[in-house]
This record gives C-alpha cells, sequence and structure tokens, in this order.
C-alpha cells in the first residue's frame, strides 16, 4: 500500500519550510531511519529520516520549494512491486490547499465562575469552658510535631541540627530522644539535595516535615519546592502529589541583614498546589501544623523568630486541630478592618488598641493561612466597616496586601469608601544597621497613620 | 519474563534474547512514530527520544523486581514503555488527550504510573535525582527491600543536587542505583566539553559509592551491570553508580539539527553498535530464531505501535473542567477561594 510522506513540523512553532534537498531520488529503497530530505525551518537545517521502509515511488514537491506548509505530502512510499497510483503533485503548497496541523484545541475561556461572596465561618476554634495553658510558640510548635509523630508512623523530621542539637531554635527539643534516629533526621547543609530527598521520599508514601533553619536558606530549594513538590499532582492527573509540610522561620528577625530577613508570604502565596499557613499565636501555630501534617498536599509553614518565644494561651485538649482557609477575628470593630498574618499581627493588634484610645474601632482579623485565603471573612468585614488596611512584613510590589486590594476592589468595590492601604515593609534589602532596620520595616505607628488616613481623621 | 541467568553468552536463553528483541523494537518502533506524530503536529511541544539508548532500559528492567522503582527526565519513552505502561496511554499522553496516563495535563515530559512504579518523567534536569533517592529513603524507612533506579543524562551529572544526593545517599546507606546514561551530548554540547572528568562515575568514588562503566548498546552487559547493582542496593550496602555508554541517534529533541556531530559518527553507530542488530544477530546465528519468526514479531510490534497512535488520535480531548481538577488532593472547601 503506497505511503504519503507528510512534511513534517521539526519545531513548536513550525508553520512551513523549505524543502531545501533531496536526499534520496524516484526508484530508491529506504528503510527506516533513513535521511530522506534536509528541510529548513526558520531556525536551522534539520534532517529528515524515513519511519517506514519501502521504495520511493514518487516526489511530489521538488527540492529548492520554499514555504512548503506542513504535512503536504512531499513524497509517496511504495512497496516492492506495486505501482504509484495517480498520485496528483498538489500545486505549489499553499495555506488553503493543505491541512492545517493538528486540531487546534478549542479556545476557551480560561476562568471558572468565580464563586459568589459566601458567608465566612466564625465558628469558635475550640469548645467553650476548655481549659487553656500558657504555652510559648516554640513548645505549641514541638508538641504538635510530636502528637502527629505519635499518630501516624509515616510522619518524620529532617533538618539541619534537628536532632542532636535539638534544633537550631530549639523547635525540634526533646523529638530525637522520644521518636529515635530513624524519624529525627540531621541533614548535611544541602537544603537543595535534602529537599528533593524529602519530596521523593513524600511520592514514595512517607509524610516528611522539612525544616528549613530559615526560609531564605530554602531558596537553594525552590526548584523542588515549586516544580516538583507542587506541580506533581497536577502532572500526574492526580495519580501522585507530595504530602509533606516545608516548615522553618520566616521574615525579619533582628539585625540579621538582608540575606536572613525576607519575608516570603507572598512568594509562596502565589502558587497553585501549595498550601501556606503563617500563625501568628501560639494555639494557631499548634492547631495548624497539626493541620499541615495531616494534608495530603505540600504546605508551606512559615514561622517567625521573634515569636517563638512569645507566651499565649493554648486550648488544653487532646486533638486540637485548625482548619486552613478560616481566618480569625481577633476583636470586632465597626470603623476599618485591619487584616494581618504571622508577626503583622502584633503591629494591628496594638494598633488597634491604641485606635481605641482615640475613639477609632478597628476590627482586627488574623487569616492565619494565606492559601487558601478566606477572603470572604475579609468582604464581610469590609461591607460592615467600608474600610481597609492590610499589615505585613513583606515588600509592597506583588505583596499579600496588593492582592487584598484586588480582591476588595473587585467584590466589594461598592462598600469601600476610601481606597485600601497597605502597610508593608519597605522596598529595600534589610539594611543591618539598627536604626536603618527599624526604618525599613513597617511599624504600628504607620498602621495607625494608614487607618487615619482611611477614616479621614 | 526476564530470567535470572546469568548474561553471559552462553547462558542466555532464546525466550530471553528475544523478550529483549521485542522490547527494545517496541520502544524504536513507538519512538519512529511520535517522531511521525510530532511532524503531523499531532504532538506539541517538545518531544525528547529515545531512538539508540534502548538497551539501556531495557537491561535494566530485566535486573529490577516487582515493587522496585523508577524516576527519570524528561526523555521519559522507553522507561515508560519498559517497565510495562501501556503504550495507548504514554502515546495518547503525548498528543495531550484525555485517555493519556496524566489525561492530557502533563505531556510528554511528565508523566507518572503509580501501578507500575514509574515516578516520573521530570522536566528539571536533574531534579529526579534527589527524587530518586527520596523514593529509596522511604523504602529504607519502610524496610520493604525495594530498590530504586534513578536515571540522568551524563548533562545532569553536572548539576550540583546530584552530588548533594551522593553524598547523603552514601551517608544514609539508600539503596538506589545512580544510573548515568551517558549519550555524550547534554543537548548540543559534548561530554569534553562539559565534564571535567572522562569517566563520571568515578566521581562516586569521592562518596564512597562504587561503580561500574558499562557498554549500553550490549543489552545483556547492562543487564549484568544492572543485577549487580540492584544485589548491592538490596543487600543493604547503600548505592551504586552505573555509568552506561550510549548513543542518541537522534537530536535532543524534535527541533533539534544536531548539527555538533558528523553524520558520519551517527551512521557508524548505528552500522556498527546498534542494540537492536545485535540482538537480532544473535538470535538469528544461535538459531534461536529464523527471520521469518523476527518478522512476525516485527509485525506485532507495528501493530501494537499503530494501535498506540490510532488510540492516541481517537482518544478526546481533555474535558474543559479538567483544567481545574487535581491542583490539590482533596478539593478547597466551597466557602473560601
Amino acid at each position: 500500500m503506497a505511503t504519503e510522506i507528510l512534511m513534517p513540523a521539526l519545531s513548536p512553532t513550525m508553520e512551513e519550510g523549505t524543502l531545501a534537498k533531496w536526499l534520496v531520488k524516484e526508484g530508491d529503497s529506504v528503510t527506516s531511519g533513513d535521511i530522506l530530505a534536509e528541510i529548513e525551518t526558520d531556525k536551522a537545517t534539520m534532517e529528515f529520516e524515513a519511519v517506514d521502509e519501502g521504495i520511493v515511488g514518487k516526489i511530489l514537491i521538488p527540492e529548492g520549494t520554499e514555504a512548503v506548509r506542513v504535512n503536504t505530502p512531499i513524497a509517496v512510499l511504495v512497496e516492492e512491486g506495486e505501482e504509484v497510483g495517480e498520485v496528483s503533485a498538489p500545486a505549489p503548497a499553499s495555506p488553503q490547499q493543505t491541512a492545517e496541523p493538528a486540531a487546534e484545541p478549542e479556545s476557551t475561556p480560561a476562568q471558572a465562575s468565580a464563586p459568589a461572596a459566601p458567608e465566612a465561618d466564625l465558628s469558635p476554634d475550640w469548645p467553650e469552658g476548655t481549659a487553656m495553658k500558657t504555652q510559648t510558640v516554640r513548645e505549641a510548635l514541638r508538641d504538635a510535631m510530636a502528637e502527629e509523630m505519635r499518630r501516624d508512623g509515616e510522619v518524620y523530621l529532617m533538618g539541619e541540627e534537628v536532632a542532636e542539637y535539638q534544633g537550631a531554635y530549639k523547635i525540634s527539643q526533646g523529638l530525637l530522644d522520644e521518636f529515635g534516629s530513624k524519624r529525627v533526621i540531621d541533614t548535611p547543609i544541602t537544603e537543595h539535595g535534602f529537599t528533593g530527598i524529602a519530596v521523593g521520599a513524600a511520592f514514595g508514601g512517607l509524610k516528611p516535615i522539612v525544616e528549613f533553619m530559615t526560609f531564605n536558606f530554602a531558596m537553594q530549594a525552590i526548584d523542588q519546592i515549586i516544580n516538583s513538590a507542587a506541580k506533581t499532582l497536577y502532572m500526574s492527573g492526580g495519580q501522585m502529589g507530595a504530602p509533606m509540610v516545608f516548615r522553618g522561620p520566616n521574615g525579619a528577625a533582628a539585625r540579621v541583614g538582608a540575606q536572613h530577613s525576607q519575608d516570603y508570604a507572598a512568594w509562596f502565596m502565589q502558587v497553585p498546589g501549595l498550601k501556606v499557613a503563617m500563625p501568628y499565636s501560639a494555639s494557631d501555630a499548634k492547631g495548624l501544623l497539626k493541620s499541615a501534617i495531616r494534608d495530603p498536599n505540600p504546605v508551606i509553614f512559615l514561622e517567625n523568630e521573634i515569636l517563638y518565644g512569645r507566651n499565649f494561651d493554648v486550648p488544653d485538649m487532646d486533638d486540637y486541630t485548625v482548619p486552613f482557609g478560616k481566618a480569625r477575628i481577633w476583636r470586632e470593630g465597626t470603623d476599618v478592618t485591619l487584616v494581618s498574618f504571622g508577626i503583622g499581627m502584633s503591629y494591628a493588634l496594638e494598633a488597634a488598641d491604641k485606635l481605641a484610645e482615640e475613639g477609632i474601632s478597628a476590627e482586627v482579623i488574623d487569616l492565619r493561612t494565606l492559601r487558601p485565603m478566606d477572603t470572604a471573612t475579609i468582604i464581610r468585614s469590609v461591607m460592615k466597616t467600608n474600610r481597609c488596611v492590610t499589615v505585613e512584613e513583606g515588600w509592597p510590589q506583588g505583596s499579600v496586601g496588593s492582592y487584598i486590594s484586588s480582591v476588595l476592589m473587585t467584590e466589594a468595590f461598592d462598600y469601600l469608601d476610601a481606597p485600601v492601604i497597605n502597610c508593608t515593609g519597605k522596598d529595600v534589602p534589610m539594611p543591618y544597621a539598627a536604626n536603618l532596620e527599624k526604618l525599613a520595616l513597617v511599624t504600628t505607628d504607620e498602621v495607625i497613620a494608614a487607618v487615619k488616613h482611611v477614616t479621614y481623621r | 519474563m526476564a530470567t535470572r541467568k546469568s548474561a553471559r553468552k552462553p547462558n542466555v536463553s532464546a525466550e530471553e534474547l528475544t523478550t529483549y528483541y521485542r522490547e527494545m523494537l517496541l520502544i524504536r518502533r513507538f519512538e519512529e512514530k511520535a517522531g511521525q506524530l510530532y511532524g503531523m503536529g499531532l504532538i506539541g511541544g517538545f518531544c525528547h527520544l529515545y531512538i539508540g539508548q534502548e538497551a539501556v532500559v531495557v537491561g535494566l528492567e530485566a535486573a529490577a523486581e516487582e515493587g522496585d522503582k523508577r524516576v527519570t527526565s524528561y526523555r521519559d519513552h522507553g522507561h515508560m514503555l519498559a517497565c510495562g505502561m501501556d503504550p495507548k496511554g504514554v502515546m495518547a499522553e503525548l498528543t495531550g488527550r484525555e485517555g493519556g496516563y496524566s489525561k492530557g495535563k502533563g505531556g510528554s515530559m511528565h508523566m507518572f504510573s503509580k501501578d507500575r512504579h514509574f515516578y516520573g518523567g521530570h522536566g528539571i534536569v536533574g531534579a529526579q535525582v534527589p527524587i530518586g533517592a527520596g523514593l529509596a529513603f522511604a523504602d529504607k524507612y519502610k524496610e520493604n527491600g525495594r530498590v530504586t533506579f534513578a536515571y540522568f543524562g551524563d548533562g545532569a551529572a553536572n548539576q550540583g543536587q546530584v552530588y548533594e544526593t551522593f553524598n547523603m545517599a552514601a551517608i544514609w546507606q539508600l539503596p538506589v542505583v545512580f544510573v548515568i546514561e551517558n549519550n555524550q551530548y547534554a543537548m548540543g554540547t559534548s561530554q569534553a566539553r562539559s565534564t571535567s572528568t572522562k569517566d563520571i562515575y568515578h566521581r562516586g568514588e569521592a562518596f564512597g559509592i562504587p561503580g561500574d562503566m558499562v557498554d549500553g548498546m550490549n543489552v545483556l552487559a547492562v543487564k549484568e551491570a544492572g543485577e549487580k547493582a540492584v544485589a548491592h542496593c538490596r543487600s543493604g550496602k547503600g548505592p551504586y553508580i552505573l555509568e552506561i555508554k550510549t548513543y542518541r541517534y537522534r537530536g535532543h529533541s524534535m527541533s533539534d539539527p544536531a548539527k555538533y556531530r558528523t553524520r558520519e559518527e551517527v551512521q557508524k553507530m548505528r552500522e556498527e553498535r546498534d542494540p537492536i542488530e545485535q540482538v537480532r544477530a544473535m538470535l538469528l546465528e544461535g538459531k534461536h530464531a529464523s527471520e521469518e519468526d523476527l518478522k512476525a514479531i516485527d509485525k506485532e510490534i507495528k501493530e501494537i505501535v499503530s494501535q498506540a497512535a490510532d488510540f492516541s488520535r481517537e482518544s478526546p480531548e481533555p474535558q474543559l473542567d479538567e483544567l481545574w481538577t487535581d491542583i490539590y488532593a482533596e478539593a478547597i472547601p466551597q466557602e473560601v477561594n
């Protein structure tokens, strides 16, 4: 049976090319892999190989022909003894006469309809009457890991100095003693490598907790976090993903300079496939970390060194978890909505106290998780206060606040009585000098000034 | 099924040789067809063919046991066919259709099969190496006796994460075979221009990891080396490196004219070292098979590939709502965006 040889596409973008040279002539026998012709694309001259074996029955497009459309028959291959039938050579190829390459995918509106702003979940985090105990964020994080490791033998912790040193910031204190070196693993200083190994372990059925000594070092491993951990579930059509937690201190500590002080909240929040938590209080640190470890997806868990030693009330109950995607309203108010997360909450809450003294009532929302983000709670609040100020330590351009602003513009435009203001860290690498560092960070005074601006006081 | 006999020529059974012939031929014909479909515009984007390297995966799969894992780079079609994935599902993924292994959402470079313990298909050069060690880490943790094959090329062998992984695989004694598929060109850059050492496997010595150089055009040599490496890993002695010298006949990808090497170099390799021709000659010379027998196999393979190609064209494009699925392992609750 005669087989048509078609003009090949030799690059992702090629639509036509020049048939520069035939390397076979009519009557030649060819076998798979033989070079038939040279074809020039806009980028290169390519050799074009035979796939089938047979005899070149007829050459339909002579060499030197330019602008041969992809998929135009250029020759006919016949079997031994077979006559070339009436194969009409196409006229000098023109786009109209040739088959279009492949079926064009239907153009699709890329957006699914956005869900209407629903009711926010205002249910309490723990049952009424639960006894409380005072704990530091550090202790709460350790308890969360220990409880989950007791609960599930597939959960393990790896990172630099997590085992014998008991944690660079003592978050993993005591875990080696309880769980042993099989499950609490000191790694060499090799973030890219051990993050990749943890991703592989997650593919292989374990639930790794990867501690970064700081998230600044996670930049060494960003490829494994984004390209391998976050995207695999999608790329595999749902067959496999990376149930794991990446955790460690994030953002500025004190006087550690530009390379140790970045807030990565906005970066990670951008990535579909990741979940991102950034707790402020000890109870949220505990409840969210337990949820993160149980979550079947890769979770970025952003802690803060300054908060580690801070005390909070933590519910004294057996299995306390906090769901992702549910903001917490720390204080109700009527004049302005302050939205923050992580250490930004310190400024927001302090500002709210001071504003109250001046007769301005601020509602303060702690997002707790940035992806999923409980925008419904923000919108509900802004519908009441008609004003919003966001507070974070990260940089201004492409910040968490700028995303919240865009959501409010879209979903609550008619309720806004003033433009949303984003209070952020300054648009500079973190300086070392004490006075400059102070200037680079967001301050309570700036939050107060922003509130006065949006309330026209 | 491959037998566990030594690969020394006198002991190779006709059945074993025939299996290798069939498996290598399937990869070769599949890849030729993929190239053809690419030429017709049915396969898009990047498409990296495995033609010439068939003996590497077929030989190593013969050394593997059920449950062992494998992970590789973007030149992954051969690995998938060799570990028993369905040619239809692979080809339909290449054409971006619903019937593909990733429902059309992964493409040539990103395909997976949990059933066949194939963990990708990774598009970032070298990233699969720590992932492979991580799979081995999970197996060691579970004490299940499995071994992982982590394949990478001579190009990836210059990525830093490979050596970070060698170090950890050695200190943690992970059951992983690092397979360097040295086809001598990292895209257009020859090994001599990119790599400080002549033999890449020697780099394992710095980490205390043993290794061998293997003739990757000889499936029996690959299988024998694979068995040695697997036995080492399975016995708890830690990782092993196999540098398998091979050759790709085609360009780096479909859009590579391969001007960095001569046509004579490629032709010489095809004529003198072709892995399929070598087994074919062994079958005929050893009177294990007749020309007619082999023709029947050729026909059978052609039919499998033809059916895969038909399936890949007939399978519909994914439903549009597939855009929004498989982003998270469970749906994000409706009340948040």
